[in-house]
This record gives C-alpha cells, structure tokens and sequence, in this order.
C-alpha cells in the first residue's frame, strides 16, 4: 500500500510528467488558454492514462512477451493510444459537444501526447504489475492535469497583467511554465525511497 | 530475424489493428444515437441566445429536449414567431402561438456598460453565454457587441446596475433578428 502511495506520488509530484520529465508539453502550451478547455483536456488525460496503461500492460504482459516480440513495443502501444483515444473522442463527443468543440484537434492530439506513450514505455522499464500500472497511469495523469490547470490560471492572469511588449505572448508563458518547474523541484525528497 | 518471426510480428500488428477497428466501431454504433442529427437540426433553427428563457440552460439542451419530447417548441422568445414556424415544419407539427409563461419577443438588442458606473468587479463575466464580455478584475470592462446576443443575464449579477440593454447595431453578427410575421 505505502509502495503504491508513493509511487502515486512520486508520479504526479515528484517527478511531475510536465514539469520534471518535460513531457506532454505540446497539449500544456496549446490547451491553457482557457479554464474550461483546461480542465476538459486534463480529465480526458487521465482518462486516456490510466486505461492506456492498464491495456498496454496486458498486451505486453499476455501478447508481446510470449510472443518474443518485445521489439515492437513502441509501434503497439502507439496503435493502442491511437484506439483508447478515438474512444474517447467518441465518447466526449456523445456526451459534451460543447467541450468537443472547445478542445478541437487537441483532442485527437493525445494520441500524440508523448506523456501516454512515455507512460507506457516506463511501466514496461520499471516492470510494474497490472496496479502499479494503473496507478502509475492515473498518478500521471493528474499530475499532468494539475499542472496544467495551475499553469492555465497563471495564463489567464497574465493576459491582463502589464507584461513588456517583447515578452507578450509565447515567450511570457514559457518563462512562467520554467518558473513553475523550479517551484516544482521543491517536492524533490518527498517520500524520498 | 528468419520469415517465421516477421509473420508473427506481422500478424499481432494486423490483429490489434483489426481488433481496434471492429471494437471502435462498434463503440460508434452503440454510444452515438441516431437522434444525434435531430437535435442538431434542431438546434440549428434555435437564436443561439443561451438566455436561458426556455428554463434549459442553453439553446443546445433545449433543442435536446425537443427533439426526446421532453419540451414543446413553443418556449423561445427570442426565436419569435419566424423560429416557431421553422420548428413546426421541421417537426411535422401544427403552428402555435408562443406559450406567454416564458416571456415575450423582444426587438433586437445588446449590452452596453456604463463605464462611469462600471467597478470592475468582474462579476457579469461568468454569467454571459457567449463570453462577450471582455474584462478582469478592477479593469474596465466592455460588451464586444458583435458577440452579445442581448440575453439579459448579465443584468442581475452587476451590483451597480452599470449594464444597459440597446438596440442591437446592423453590424451584430450573433444576432437573431426576428423577422416580421
């Protein structure tokens, strides 16, 4: 249990996919423009995490490992994304057109997440069971979607704080993205194994 | 790496693939309803005011509403009486006049803040449908008027009743003008 905690931990704070590992950043620049489209794309994150992780363990798990496949595991888990993200989007779509209409092509853009793919190579790496995948798939995601969600309140502040001309736009957003990765490193030595 | 390996690889790469296919599939099939393309039709027909005057909380709800038999067409004051008639032909449905109890067609018109009165408290923000207010707190804020659809619902949030509503400009984009029956 104290295993799993920290690996939950470690996941989502810790080494936090955004803003220590440095992954996922396309998404965490594209969708913080707005609140609402913010949290919608962190909760279809997650969503896409945990269920990519558990299937992208049961397939190497039960196919590629018996199958001494091992080799062709970027190419399945990308194929497996591709799959739980359309899933999604046929999903979000039936449920919220209008959060469908506001994520717009980043939506179909998780599949191109690099944190999912890197999420289910690192499980294969480290050797994690089906729980621990899972855990470490839904840790992830809410590490990714607090960021983002902190990083999106941040943006829409700024949008009306009086920022020198040369700096507006993109290049404020990436100082403020590197600020909040060094505020981030104080987590670094909690629940330190 | 001999034949027998590659056709193996090759095998579980197209059976995934398929299995994605076929499982995606039906997924569509089963989650998208074919009553999906009524309410966007119906929809489609609605003023896109989201003021709310029908009791649902947009235009998108009340034409879901519609469409399950949940809601009579007779609920959109700002559609008028031109936006009745289209849903009644689309439906198949006798005309009837607007039900009174959700209010009366009003002339076209947009919000206009009072910028000596406006404190900037940002409270008619979140309020607006159509986030055609521009504003954060303690600045100024303004109605893009191109953008307001005249809803009102910005009227009871503001606590120094800055907000006026005024004849929509020719150039409003968003507005539904209701034609002349």
């Amino acid at each position: 249990m104290t295993e799993l905690l920290l690996l939950a931990l470690g996941a989502s704070l810790v080494n936090n996919f955004v803003l220590s590992n440095f992954l996922g950043l396309c998404p965490f620049i594209g969708v913080s423009r707005r609140f609402e489209a913010a949290a919608g794309m962190a909760l279809a994150t997650l969503f896409v995490l945990t269920i990519a992780s558990g299937l992208s363990f049961a397939l190497w798990q039960w196919v590629l490992v018996p199958l001494h496949l091992e080799h062709l595991r970027t190419l399945v888990f990308i194929l497996l994304i591709a799959g739980v993200v359309q899933f999604t989007e046929i999903m979000v779509r039936a449920t919220s057109p209008l959060l469908h209409q506001l994520l717009g092509i980043f939506l179909p853009l998780i599949t191109t997440n690099c944190a999912v793919l890197g999420v289910a190579l690192l499980n294969v790496d480290r050797q994690h069971g089906l729980l621990e995948s899972l855990v470490f798939g839904a840790s992830a995601g809410a590490g990714f979607g607090l960021a983002l969600l902190l990083f999106t309140a941040l943006r829409e502040r700024l949008d009306t704080a009086d920022v020198p001309e040369a700096f507006r736009g993109a290049p404020v957003a990436l100082v403020t993205a590197g600020l909040m990765a060094l505020a981030f490193m104080g987590f670094t030595g909690l629940g330190a194994r | 790496m001999n034949p027998v390996a590659i056709g193996i690889a090759l095998l579980v790469a197209v059976a995934l693939a398929m299995a994605l296919g076929v499982a995606l599939g039906w997924a569509a099939s089963r989650i998208e309803p074919d009553a999906d393309s009524l309410v966007e039709r119906i929809d489609a027909l609605l003023p896109q005011t989201q003021c709310g005057q029908c009791l649902y909380p947009g235009c998108r709800p009340y034409a879901a509403a519609i469409a399950s038999g949940e809601a009579d067409i007779d609920r959109c004051p700002p559609g008028g009486d031109s936006t009745l008639r289209a849903l009644a032909a689309l439906l198949d449905r006798a005309p009837r006049p607007l039900d009174p109890a959700f209010g009366a067609p009003k002339p076209a018109q947009v919000a206009w803040i009072v910028e000596e009165r406006c404190i900037g408290c940002a409270l008619c923000l979140p309020a607006c449908p159509v986030d055609a207010i521009v504003g954060a707190s303690r600045q100024m804020h303004t109605v893009i008027a191109a953008q307001c659809t005249g809803c009102e619902l910005c009227l009871p949030p503001c606590p120094v009743d800055c907000i006026e509503l005024r004849a929509a400009p020719a150039t409003s984009l968003r507005h539904h003008q209701p034609r002349a029956a």
